[in-house]
Order: C-alpha cells, then sequence, then structure tokens
C-alpha cells in the first residue's frame, strides 16, 4: 500500500468530499493563496477556485460565525482553525450557537459544519500556543469531537466529519502533520465513535488518543522487553467514545492507563476514568492509572516543555503501578 | 428504659447460635447475671446471661431459631413499659428477622467485648486487614472471590499495603496461597457438588457440623500434611495397664486406665521433650509452647470435639484418666465450656476401640501435630529371626509441615514408641 503523510491524507479527504458534494467547502486564515498553515490545504484554490476555498481574515469569531450560519441554511462549511490555541476566540460561536442549533430549534435547523486544525503541543511554542484543549469542546453536549493518530484514521474520520449532520471539532496533531503511514486509495471512512486497538495486549490497557498514542505504542515496546504485555487503545473520538472497545479490553486486563498531553483537571482522561469506576468497576484489580501534561501553562523552553509532557518513562512507571510490579 | 438483648458470642469460632430454650419466659422478672437462655453455639450449648434487669418485654425468636451473633433476641425494660418503638425499629432495619440492624450490631459489640475471652486458638489476621481491621481487596478480587466462593479473609494480599488483587485470587485458586496461616476461613459453598436426583432427604447442618466442614475445608487446603507409621509393641504396656488395673480394683479404688490415657501420657512427657513438636504455625512465625496441652478427639452426635487436659505432663495416668472421662461424658452432653475444648497443643485420635489398624488423622489448627492410633492386635512378627505372637499398635502421626520437619516427628514419634514399650517411665 502506499504510504503518505497525515496532511496529505486530511488534504485527500477535504478533496474528496468537495469532489463529491459541491455543498462542501472550505475557509479559514491561509487556506487558499499560501495554501494553509501547514499546507493541509495544498493545491486546493487551484482546483476549486476561490468560491470554495475562501481566505479569511485573522478574525476566528467572525469566519467561525459565518461558516456555521451558511450551515444552517443547508451548505457543509470546513472551517480551518490555524490551530485551536486561536480558536478559543470563537468559542462563543462554536459553543453558543453551533452546538445547541439542533436542541434550540427544536430539530429544524442542524449544523453541518465541521471546526478543524492543528491542536496539542508544538515544540517551544511558548503557552498561548501549545495547548490541548479538547476537554472544553468534548465538555459541550451538540458538540462531536475527533481526534486522529494516524494517516489512515486521519483520512477515513475527516471524512465521515465532512458528512456529519452535526457540528464535528476536528483536531488534528500539530506534530503529526508530517508523518507518514499507509493509506489505501480507495475511498473508505471511519464511523464516528468508533475506537481502535493500536496494539494487543492482555496485562493493562492504556487509553490514548492524538499524539500519545504514539508515545503510548513505545511504551508498551519497551514494557513488553520486560514481560508486561500492553493494549494501546485509541480513543479517536472523544465525544462520542466507545464504550464497548473499552469493556471488552478493560475486561480483559483488568487495569486502565489514561494518557493524555492535556492538563489533569476537569479533562478528558478524568471523564473516562470516571466512567470506568463506574461501568468496569468489578472489572478493576488496581485503581485507574492517569498520565497527563503537568498541571501549569506549557514552559516556552525545550528541557522544560519536555518535562511538562507526557512521556515513554512516565507511561512505563503508570502501567508498572497498575499492574503492581512497581 | 427498654433494652434490646443480642445475641452474644459464646465461643471463639461461634457465627450464630440456636436458641435451644428460654429459662425466662415473657412478663417474668430477669436480674442482672440470671440465665435467660441456654444457646447451642457450634461447640457446645451454653447458658446466656442477662446484662440487664427488669422484666422480660418480649422474647424475639423462638426455640430452634438460628440467630447470628449480635442478631437481637430479647427485650427487657420495665414492667408495663411500652416498647412499640423499639419493636418499630427493629423491624424497619431486619430483614426477615435474622439480620441484625447495623445499629443494635454496634450495641451488642460495644456492649459485650470484655465478656469473650481472647481465644487461645484464634487465628493471626492476615495482614490485609491486619492494621485497620478493614479488609482491602481490589474490585476484582472481591468479585472472583465470591464467584468462586474464597473467603477473602483467608488470604494474603500481595498488592499495595496488603491489597488482595487478582493474582493472589489465583494463587490461592491453584491451591497455593501466598502465606497460608493457621487457620484460613473457607466458605461452606466451595465445593458444593450437585447430589444425583434420589429418594433422600436434607438434613439441615449443625452449628457443629458447619464449623466442622469449615475448618476441615480450610486446614485441609492450607495446611501441608505429611504422615509417619510405625508399629509399636504394646505387650508391656497391656501388662502394666493390667496390673495398675488391677492394682486400683483390689484397693477398691473407682478408676481405670484405658490404653488410650497410656497413650495420651506418653504423648505429653514425649512433646515436653521435643518442644519443636509443640508448635503452631502462625504465618511469619512458629509459636513454641512452654505448656504441653493434649486434645482427645471424641465423637459425639454431630460431630466431634477435642476436649483437652491442661499441663498433660505434669498429671499422673490416674488424674489424665478421670480428667477425660469426666470431660468426654460431658462432650457427649454438649456442656463443655470454651476453655475446655480449646487450647490445645497436640491431639490424640484413637480408632482403636473400632476395631481400626491404622488411618491418618487431620490435623487441628493451629496445632501442628495429630496422632491417629489404631487397635492394639495380635500379629506375626519375626523376632531374633523367628516367626511370633507379637501385639502391636500402628500409630500414624500427622504433622503441619510448615512447622515440623520429618526427622522431628519421627524422633517425636521414637520416644512415643519408647514410652510405650517401656511403660515404667510412664510412671515416673
Amino acid at each position: 500500500m502506499r504510504t503518505i503523510a497525515y496532511r496529505e491524507a486530511l488534504n485527500e479527504a477535504m478533496v474528496e468530499e468537495m469532489e463529491r458534494d459541491e455543498d462542501v467547502f472550505l475557509l479559514g486564515e491561509e487556506v487558499a493563496e499560501y495554501n494553509g498553515a501547514y499546507k493541509v490545504s495544498q493545491g486546493m484554490l487551484d482546483k476549486f477556485g476561490p468560491k470554495r476555498v475562501i481566505d479569511t481574515p485573522i478574525a476566528e469569531l467572525g469566519f467561525a460565525g459565518l461558516g456555521i450560519g451558511a450551515a444552517m441554511v443547508g451548505l457543509k462549511p470546513i472551517v480551518e482553525m490555524m490551530t485551536f490555541n486561536f480558536a478559543v476566540l470563537a468559542l462563543d460561536q462554536v459553543i453558543n450557537t453551533a452546538a445547541k442549533m439542533r436542541y434550540m430549534s427544536g430539530g429544524q435547523l442542524s449544523c453541518p459544519v465541521v471546526v478543524r486544525g492543528a491542536g496539542g503541543a508544538g515544540g517551544a511554542l511558548g503557552a498561548q500556543h501549545s495547548q490541548s484543549l479538547e476537554a472544553q469542546y468534548a465538555h459541550v453536549p451538540g458538540l462531536k469531537v475527533m481526534m486522529p493518530s494516524t494517516p489512515y484514521d486521519a483520512k477515513g474520520m475527516l471524512k465521515t466529519a465532512i458528512r456529519d449532520p452535526d457540528p464535528v471539532i476536528f483536531i488534528e496533531g500539530e506534530i503529526l502533520y508530517g508523518l507518514q503511514g499507509e493509506v489505501p486509495e480507495e475511498e473508505y471512512t471511519i464511523p464516528m465513535g468508533k475506537g481502535d486497538i493500536k496494539r494487543e495486549g492482555a496485562d493493562c490497557t492504556l487509553i490514548a488518543w492524538s499524539r500519545m498514542v504514539h508515545v503510548c505504542k513505545q511504551a508498551a515496546d519497551k514494557l513488553a522487553d520486560e514481560g508486561i504485555d500492553v493494549e494501546v487503545v485509541d480513543l479517536r473520538s472523544l465525544r462520542p467514545f466507545d464504550k464497548d472497545l473499552l469493556r471488552e479490553s478493560i475486561k480483559k486486563t483488568n487495569r486502565a492507563v489514561i494518557v493524555e498531553e492535556g492538563w489533569p483537571w476537569v479533562s478528558v482522561g478524568g471523564a473516562v476514568a470516571d466512567w470506568i469506576a463506574r461501568d468496569l468497576f468489578d472489572w478493576l484489580d488496581a485503581p485507574v492509572g492517569r498520565v497527563h501534561q503537568r498541571d501549569v501553562p506549557m514552559p516556552y523552553a525545550f528541557n522544560l516543555e519536555d518535562a511538562s509532557l507526557p512521556g515513554t518513562e512516565q507511561v512505563i512507571e503508570a502501567v508498572k503501578k497498575a499492574a503492581y510490579v512497581a | 428504659m427498654a433494652e434490646v438483648v443480642t445475641m452474644l458470642a459464646l465461643s471463639p469460632t461461634m457465627d450464630e447460635g440456636t436458641l435451644a430454650e428460654w429459662t425466662i419466659n415473657e412478663g417474668d422478672a430477669v436480674e442482672e447475671g440470671e440465665i435467660l437462655a441456654e444457646v447451642e453455639t457450634d461447640k457446645a450449648t451454653m447458658e446466656m446471661e442477662s446484662f440487664f434487669e427488669g422484666t422480660l418485654l418480649k422474647q424475639l425468636v423462638s426455640p430452634g431459631d438460628a440467630v447470628p451473633v449480635g442478631a437481637p433476641i430479647a427485650i427487657i425494660g420495665e414492667a408495663d413499659e411500652d416498647i412499640s418503638d423499639v419493636l418499630a425499629e427493629l423491624e424497619g432495619g431486619e430483614a426477615g428477622g435474622e439480620a441484625p440492624t447495623e445499629k443494635v450490631a454496634e450495641e451488642a459489640a460495644a456492649a459485650e467485648p470484655a465478656k469473650t475471652a481472647a481465644p487461645a486458638e484464634e487465628a493471626p489476621r492476615p495482614a490485609a486487614q491486619a492494621e485497620t481491621g478493614r479488609l482491602k481487596a481490589s474490585p476484582l478480587a472481591r468479585r472472583m472471590a465470591e464467584d468462586e466462593g474464597l473467603d477473602l479473609t483467608s488470604i494474603q494480599g500481595s498488592g499495595p499495603a496488603g491489597r488482595i488483587i487478582k493474582r493472589d485470587i489465583e494463587e490461592a485458586l491453584e491451591g497455593r496461597g501466598a502465606a497460608a496461616e493457621a487457620a484460613p476461613e473457607v466458605a461452606l459453598k466451595a465445593a458444593p457438588t450437585p447430589a444425583p436426583e434420589l429418594p433422600a432427604e436434607d438434613i439441615p447442618l449443625s452449628q457443629m457440623r458447619k464449623t466442622i466442614a469449615k475448618r476441615l475445608v480450610s486446614v485441609w487446603q492450607s495446611t501441608p500434611h505429611f504422615t509417619l507409621t510405625m508399629d509399636i509393641d504394646m505387650a508391656k504396656a497391656m501388662a502394666k495397664r493390667k496390673e495398675i488395673n488391677e492394682g486400683l480394683k483390689a484397693a477398691e479404688i473407682e478408676a481405670k486406665i484405658s490404653v488410650n490415657d497410656m497413650i495420651v501420657k506418653a504423648c505429653a512427657v514425649a512433646l515436653k521433650e521435643f518442644p519443636a513438636m509443640n508448635v503452631a504455625f502462625q504465618g511469619d512465625h512458629l509459636k513454641q509452647f512452654n505448656e504441653v496441652h493434649v486434645g482427645v478427639a471424641v465423637a459425639i452426635e454431630d460431630g466431634l470435639i477435642t476436649p483437652t487436659v491442661r499441663n498433660t505432663d505434669q498429671k499422673g495416668l490416674r488424674q489424665i484418666s478421670s480428667e477425660i472421662r469426666e470431660l468426654a461424658g460431658r462432650a457427649q452432653d454438649k456442656r463443655l465450656k470454651p476453655e475446655e475444648y480449646s487450647g490445645g497443643t497436640f491431639t490424640v485420635s484413637n480408632l482403636g476401640m473400632f476395631g481400626i489398624d491404622h488411618f491418618m488423622a487431620v490435623i487441628n489448627p493451629p496445632q501442628a501435630g495429630i496422632l491417629a492410633c489404631g487397635a492394639v492386635k495380635k500379629v506375626p512378627v519375626v523376632e531374633d529371626g523367628e516367626l511370633t505372637v507379637g501385639t502391636r499398635m500402628k500409630v500414624t502421626l500427622s504433622c503441619d509441615h510448615r512447622a515440623v520437619d520429618g526427622a522431628v516427628g519421627a524422633q517425636f514419634l521414637q520416644r512415643v514408641q519408647r514410652l510405650l514399650e517401656n511403660p515404667l517411665l510412664l510412671m515416673v
């Protein structure tokens, strides 16, 4: 199978969906002339013209609202946020309008918008540019939240997001754009709310999404050398999340460690841990473990950023603790 | 103010008692310390005293009812006191009249802690609950134990702070529990194999039968037994016994020494000499007793009990004999007090009177040994290369291998043999 980059997979998903459905269009800062800040929309202006690939001013609240309005009258906009750090400016439109429209209109209006862009830690970009803010969106009823970890998932999940009748927050891993992976030529989609087992194992379930899936896989490889057989579950979709998959995995391993790039308090990991403790209480042999960013703004210095983010060492330590071998 | 009388723990191992008989009727006055009822425990029928003075206003259970320790059984108060509130409160928290309300249970616990003497043979608590009295186990371990009918208190936890985790349960199920202790409890429901559907009668388990079942399952599962068998030449002992009994008769003393009395005495003397045999395995240490108390297994209706002769090594044959006779008699009537059947350091079990040649007895925890004695028989033996008729008894010593090794057991047994083959040594 051919190998392409994560950003190319996203590009293909958008191109294929725009070819398939003329109501789909892309707008955002530098998506057209500059081919995207991270080159995700490379070549799309040439292919679809300025009516369907639209450069906007640096005004997130405004163009998010424009996209949401367009969705409410029947179009299917993809709103690119240069990064989700800046999408905070558009939270009012996303939370107060997009998320609520189906509910508040008694089902008369839907809002099939995709808000997508880069999220997570950058690489010495500082506290305002290196944040994992998915919990803010996953918190809100009415929003669906997807975070792919591989090129294959990125393409299949983005196509599903574009076709979804409701607002979808699609957060890409900023450091994952160059990641290469196998992506088939033929058409496929990945259903909403379906997680994926990225590595099979029997002794402990590591639960992660986006870039942390790769950290978990590295940790799992090292743990395997020590005879600890770890299963890595990629949630892929944070809301809804794949309860069936987690149940199956934890019933097998009896242990769970949740690894997230974001902060610990009131986070996705906290919510998943809560659900596991309630739903799978009788299957647990150890408290649910958690690995996360330090509860501080991201430091600017490379070495401190590294110290702040979860890495394989912390994951290994957490798994050993859960497996009672630490 | 009306007081609720609750079922007391009248023996160290009792967790349920059957009310045998009320000795005070409803409406009658009762003094503090007066006997209120007779209660059949797992070991004996005991008299239960009242802690309260007043009038027995209400009997909450009937003779024959099995009542858990701590559950309410009666109400005592002023002669014309209205107890409808008390009754309502008891009803409220009480499902089916058996389970005690928490409050009542707490009161019971608070009311009589000093009453139950610290039992000498209570097993050491496993680490999981040693410090706080709270048992730590993972939810999974709890569920597995429940599914398998395992009692968590019998399992040593290997997790943080002694938490019982999946692997501990798995090890326990594989019969190699991490560190077995003297008397782990194993639930009765552990091994019920469905009985075939044939005409039969279901007989309810007596308290004693339940306790025997529980304790034997646990000791059999947790205690690695090894056995040593030898022949003892009983010719001299039998002759000496005859001589003694004739002497007693001639002196018009009403006493009769049995073979078993001589065996008990021989064991006591040998135990004094081999303290390594007079021990109890306690999980993380070995308790070596300074005193020798030999128990004698006595079959009674419903089960088995081991009345114990205290300081057996210091007593003469006649005294041992009369004590055993007296204790065994009262055992038959289930009138033994807890201190009379507990605290033994070794047990003798004799089935010789039934014509049994040889058998192996199960250890009586936390003791480290039990001697099983067969019948004294005339058998062909080879002496100085000649086939002749000898008088022999086969004895089998079962040992707790965690506490005692083969050589210690063998030396002890050899000493017992020497004492019985030279019975004069038992007299001095």
